[in-house]
């Protein structure tokens, strides 16, 4: 079963690559945008078959590795 | 006194360490990663690098190492831990002094000189120490280091701050902050004060023909503290 993850920073916290992809972009003439906030994707491939227990081992696996809680929110995305 | 230098995939200030040590009478050894066990020391010290490549975020890969856990026994019970650079990340990344080392403000990895004025000198490493600042070497891509409101609070009420960034004079001012920095912190402790974690490489900082001897200063007065 593969699960995914993405990781964002928080709100409050300063992405300083997405200020300058966003800079970027509006120099490139995309100069609708709002913000940019760059994140991270995980692909998480588990033997595990049980959509539920599968889902639990991976957000343990979020809270004590893929993300850091004092920046960064994580939101598991359904699996298939 | 003896200490150890932790080794990861990925370290390069490990041996830089260890020679600054070894000058200052230390009886250093060198420890790999994937040991289970500390050898009997009076300090650890987690070098500077590129542990794991930096993948993830930076030190989250070493922090999860096998000889971490012996080093997290080590510091709850009393022992002092220093981590320098990516000693600091980590640190952080063990949650045993609070915070991240976000990418630095500007996006530049940063290699120069800095002054960082002592916050407190109420614990073994600055108790003693001659002077209000001093000048070290920084070297980094994510320095800036940042916490919560709550944190920070917490931190201020604890005296947890080790050192800031400031010009040659002592001043702390935004100007003095190269990394973007939440109130210039360049280092911190944990409550109990025997864990720092810092940015800046004092081991860089031990002969004039590196480029200063403010480091001298710094492992001498540690040693004698110890003792």
């Amino acid at each position: 079963m593969k699960i995914s993850v993405i990781i964002t920073l928080k709100k409050e916290v300063l992405d300083p690559q997405g200020k300058v992809i966003h800079q970027t972009l509006d120099g490139m003439g995309f100069n609708d945008i709002n913000e940019v906030r760059q994140g991270k994707y995980f692909e998480i491939d588990t033997k595990e078959t049980n959509n539920d227990k599968a889902k639990a081992k991976v957000e343990e696996m979020c809270k004590k590795l893929l993300a850091n809680l004092v920046i960064e929110d994580y939101k598991i995305i359904d699996s298939k | 006194m003896k200490s150890s230098v932790i080794t990861f995939p990925g370290s390069n200030c490990d041996r830089d360490m260890d020679v600054a040590l070894r000058k200052f009478g230390f009886k250093n050894k060198m420890v790999w990663h994937s040991d289970a066990e500390l050898p009997k020391s009076d300090l650890v010290v987690l070098p500077g690098g590129f542990s794991y490549g930096d993948y993830l975020r930076c030190g989250s890969m070493a922090s999860k190492s096998k000889i971490m856990q012996s080093v997290i026994n080590f510091a709850n019970s009393g022992g002092m831990v220093m981590g320098i650079c990516n000693g600091f990340q980590i640190l952080v990344e063990t949650g045993l002094v609070p915070g991240v080392l976000l990418r630095n403000k500007y996006l530049e990895f940063i290699c120069k000189n800095v002054f960082v004025k002592i916050k407190n000198k109420k614990n073994t490493y600055f108790e003693n120490i001659d002077t209000d600042v001093l000048e070290f070497h920084i070297a980094h891509n994510e320095g800036n280091y940042f916490c919560t409101r709550d944190q920070l609070k917490e931190i201020e009420d604890n005296e947890q701050v080790a050192i800031n960034y400031c010009d040659k004079n002592g001043n702390i001012e935004e100007q003095f902050n190269p990394n973007g920095s939440i109130k210039n912190i360049a280092g911190i402790f944990n409550k109990e004060k025997n864990v720092l974690g810092m940015m800046p490489h004092p081991e860089r900082m031990i002969d004039n023909y590196l480029s200063g001897e403010d480091g001298s200063l710094f492992f001498s007065n540690l040693i004698s503290n110890l003792k």
